[in-house]
């Protein structure tokens, strides 16, 4: 029966190398790095850093999507720790200003968490909260203004580069493989899919499926952090209305895209990251081909069309259909 | 008809009826007789085909074979709607009406009086009173219907498939979550509905009411119709040898004999543990090596009990015990601790995750158990996955195969190895056979025997009393979440079981008469 096991990570694959393809008839310096003042420069590298963010939110978005739930506050949560991280930046060292947006964020997921797993609520209700309300919280920190500020360590998290590797691009791959390894290498991974899979079923057998709900809102509230700080850092200012604006949107088809379904259950760190780069890739090369910014949500709708009939191994051809509707007895 | 002298024609006539889901067959052959002004009881324990025989009959699911006949015309719907438009009206357990709408508009749904395109309310709860009053219900009309009892909206989605020229009314579980004065009125309105020539259909699990309303009997068991009786002359006990039994072999338990004498160590004990509105408190003791046997009619207080013991319902009063020292089940999770296992009735919902792989399925009670900072290795995880796909013959024996694809007895299998792999003192198995094959059903029985041999003390619920019987040493009987008969040793045999399900009944059924 392996027809029926999903040729996992194959069509994000391909998508990307066409995409990248595309890139490079565009843009015929696509692929071309330079290495300048120590930090390397180019198209390529441009993709990975403006992806960041969104890299960072999938991150923590494809954790609570196994579960069976969604974030929508993410982008809201990236405004605040932004905010946080812009108004103290200048008057605190880089690693009080790290603890307290990164608390904040932490403390975003836990009021999440607590909604979701101990009130039950719909998790697209409960996040929506946040949503709203944390813009306000972050226009209330930066006093409506635009924060801005020089400090140059939380400048150099943003622009700065390690080995010639962009910090933000470090930092991203550093919480890829921190998350991987405390998800996979700690039984949370499997005992996530479970509970995404079947929660009664899981409770059943003992799981904590509260606990399980109410770490993974935890962790996309940091990453949410992490990402407001970078986002901040890069722009070296806070803007508490535009700052991951509509953000959460893309961490959520960065995690479709990776393959993981909204209902929970199987998914997969490295696809939802891959979906992430996916989505930037889309955006530079229509940035780059000169066409109006407007044509980039039809191509990235088109795209991401594309990329999920790929995976559905029940559409890759008519006789899939056909199976499909045969199988579909009520 | 070809027998004119009939007294009463057929209102509703059931021809043959057949029906599968893939390799189930879940209606065989089933006729079904519904005369004009009668109240029709739809009987049979879970899985007999109750349910699907009403979505055949009303066209929510297509049927294989058979022939529908409403009064002189053959009627062939499509939905629940088309069926409603010829004249079956169906009210389910769970009301299908709109909660946050009011009781006129739920009424008039899809119907209300218009005039000038715009809706006439005043006329509409003016009709929607008129209509509720005759069936003796004197409320507020625009309140929104989820603010009024279960009872209520219940009246109501029957008032309003009425409304609808139903001339068939089938009620499927209307009482489960009614309290004794709101069934009162319930069956004041179907004797009023009766009388008005409407044939009901009564699907229920409380004998107790089947006797107090209906006129005629139609069992079913396993899909094929057992019979067709007067109430008036079905004796209860006969009533539920019918939907439960197979011809009653004389079987008396195979392991009494044997275990009778032994002494057996306690693993689990509870004393007058219960829940208000659940089960009533009673008495158990579980020990090792021994199989208790937990009987009763659906809706008895089984699954109920089976809860508790393993701490998936609180209990509100009593006390458990597990080798003698107190504790507390507040939790799946206290009982995983406890060393207890619990495989549930409906292994779809309940029991697997049909994502994810046979191995995982298996090893995840263990992995709860041990927590998430101890996690099996994959070659852990693999070891015991392979283990028990042997021990347990499951097929195919591939354990990265999603457990969603697997058939129900290997499903059951994967439970059972779930909670085997932790290594437990306790198992609870509600109907652990139930929806399984021939050949798989008999493996289970062997396992259950097995397991229990090695010292294993085991919870075991099942419809089917003869195999209760074979490998139980101890049965509970219960009758409306009360507890009321143990039986052990020589005593265990169906006859006695049943008695025992029937007694109060049949007591009361002498008083009455």
């Amino acid at each position: 029966m392996t027809e029926l096991l999903p040729r996992r990570g194959l069509a994000q694959i391909l998508a990307l190398i066409v995409i990248l393809a595309v890139d490079r008839v565009v843009s015929p310096q696509f692929f071309d790095l330079r290495l300048q003042d120590g930090r390397l420069f180019g198209s390529l590298i441009d993709v990975l850093n403006r992806g960041t963010p969104v890299a960072l939110l999938s991150l923590g978005m494809v954790l609570v999507i196994a579960t069976r739930g969604i974030d929508l506050s993410v982008g809201a949560v990236m405004a605040i720790c932004g905010a946080i991280a812009a108004s103290l930046a200048d008057s605190h060292g880089l690693p009080v200003v790290l603890a307290a947006a990164l608390g904040a964020g932490l403390i975003c997921g836990l009021w999440n968490g607590f909604l979701v797993a101990v009130l039950g609520m719909q998790p697209i209700v409960a996040t929506l909260i946040l949503m709203v309300a944390g813009r306000g919280i972050a226009q209330l920190i930066t006093e409506g203004r635009i924060v801005t500020f020089s400090s140059p360590d939380l400048v150099w998290l943003g622009n700065g580069a390690i080995l010639g590797v962009p910090v933000p691009i470090a930092i991203a791959l550093g919480m890829l493989i921190l998350t991987g390894a405390v998800v996979r290498g700690s039984a949370l991974g499997l005992l996530i899919e479970a509970t995404g899979g079947n929660a009664r079923a899981s409770e059943l057998a003992g799981v904590g499926t509260r606990a399980m709900i109410l770490a993974v809102y935890v962790w996309c509230g940091v990453c949410a952090a992490l990402a407001g700080v970078i986002a901040a850092a890069d722009i070296m200012g806070a803007d508490a209305n535009n700052a991951g604006l509509w953000l959460e949107l893309d961490a959520i088809l960065a995690v479709v895209i990776g393959g993981t379904s909204l209902f929970g259950g199987r998914f997969s760190l490295v696809l939802a990251v891959l979906g992430a780069l996916i989505i930037q890739t889309m955006n530079t090369g229509i940035l780059l081909s000169g066409y109006p910014p407007e044509f980039n949500l039809l191509v990235k709708a088109v795209v991401v069309l594309a990329v999920l009939l790929l995976q559905s191994p029940k559409l890759s051809g008519f006789a899939g259909i056909m199976v499909r509707l045969r199988r579909t007895k009520p | 008809m070809e027998n004119s002298l009939d007294p009463a024609p057929p209102l509703l006539e059931v021809r043959g009826i057949s029906k599968s889901f893939g390799a189930v067959r879940a209606l065989q052959e089933v006729d079904f007789t519904l005369r004009a002004g009668e109240i029709h009881a739809l009987l049979g324990e879970n899985g007999a085909g109750k349910s699907t025989l009403i979505k055949v009959v009303t066209g929510v699911f297509p049927r294989d074979a058979g022939l529908v006949r409403l009064g002189d015309e053959e009627v062939a719907p499509r939905s629940a709607k088309s069926a409603l438009q010829a004249g079956i009206a169906t009210v389910y357990q769970e009301v299908n009406l709109l909660p946050n709408l009011s009781v006129a508009q739920n009424l008039f749904l899809d119907r209300q009086p218009m005039r000038f395109g715009i809706v006439r309310e005043g006329e509409m709860r003016r009709r929607a009173k008129a209509l509720l009053t005759e069936f003796g219900l004197d409320i507020d009309v625009a309140a929104p219907l989820g603010n009024y009892s279960v009872a209520i909206q219940h009246v109501t989605a029957i008032a309003r498939a009425v409304d609808l020229s139903a001339r068939v009314l089938i009620l499927d579980e209307p009482t489960a979550s009614l309290d004794r004065h709101e069934v009162e009125i319930l069956f004041g309105i179907m004797r009023q509905l009766a009388r008005r020539g409407i044939g009901i259909v009564f699907v229920s699990h409380f004998l107790d009411q089947v006797y107090e309303i209906s006129d005629r009997i139609t069992v079913l068991r396993n899909g094929r119709l057992v019979g067709e009786r007067e109430t008036a002359s079905l004796p209860r006990l006969e009533l539920i040898r019918m939907m439960l039994g197979r011809e009653l072999a004389e079987t008396t338990s195979s392991r009494a004999a044997a275990s009778e004498q032994k002494a057996r160590e306690v693993c689990a004990s509870f004393e007058n543990y219960g829940k208000a509105g659940y089960v009533a408190p009673f008495n158990l003791e579980l020990r090792r090596g021994e199989v208790v046997g937990l009987a009763g009619l659906l809706g008895s207080g089984r699954t109920e009990t089976a809860r508790l013991v393993f701490g998936a319902e609180r209990a509100d009063g009593g006390q458990a015990r597990v080798e003698g020292a107190s504790v507390r089940l507040q939790s799946p999770r206290d009982g995983v601790r406890h060393g207890f296992g619990y495989c549930p009735e409906e292994r779809k919902t309940d029991g697997i995750v049909a994502e994810l792989s046979v191995r995982e399925n298996i090893v995840l009670a263990l992995q709860a158990k041990r927590g998430l900072h101890r996690p099996l290795s994959r070659r852990e995880q693999d070891e015991i996955a392979r283990r028990y796909v042997k021990m347990l013959d499951i097929r195919p024996p591939d354990a990265e195969r999603p457990v969603g694809l697997l058939s129900g007895g290997n499903q059951q299998k994967v439970l059972l190895a779930r909670w085997l792999a932790t290594a437990p003192r306790l198992l609870v198995l509600d109907e652990p056979t139930r929806g399984i094959d021939v050949g798989a059903h008999a493996e289970i029985i062997r396992l259950i025997r097995e397991l229990c041999d090695d010292g294993l003390a085991l919870l075991v619920i099942s419809s089917e009393l003869d195999e209760i019987v074979t490998y139980s040493d101890r049965v509970v009987v219960l009758r409306d979440r009360v507890h009321v008969e143990e039986l052990s040793g020589e005593a265990i045999d169906v006859t006695n079981i049943l008695a025992a399900i029937a007694a109060d009944g049949a007591a009361m059924q002498e008083a009455r008469a």
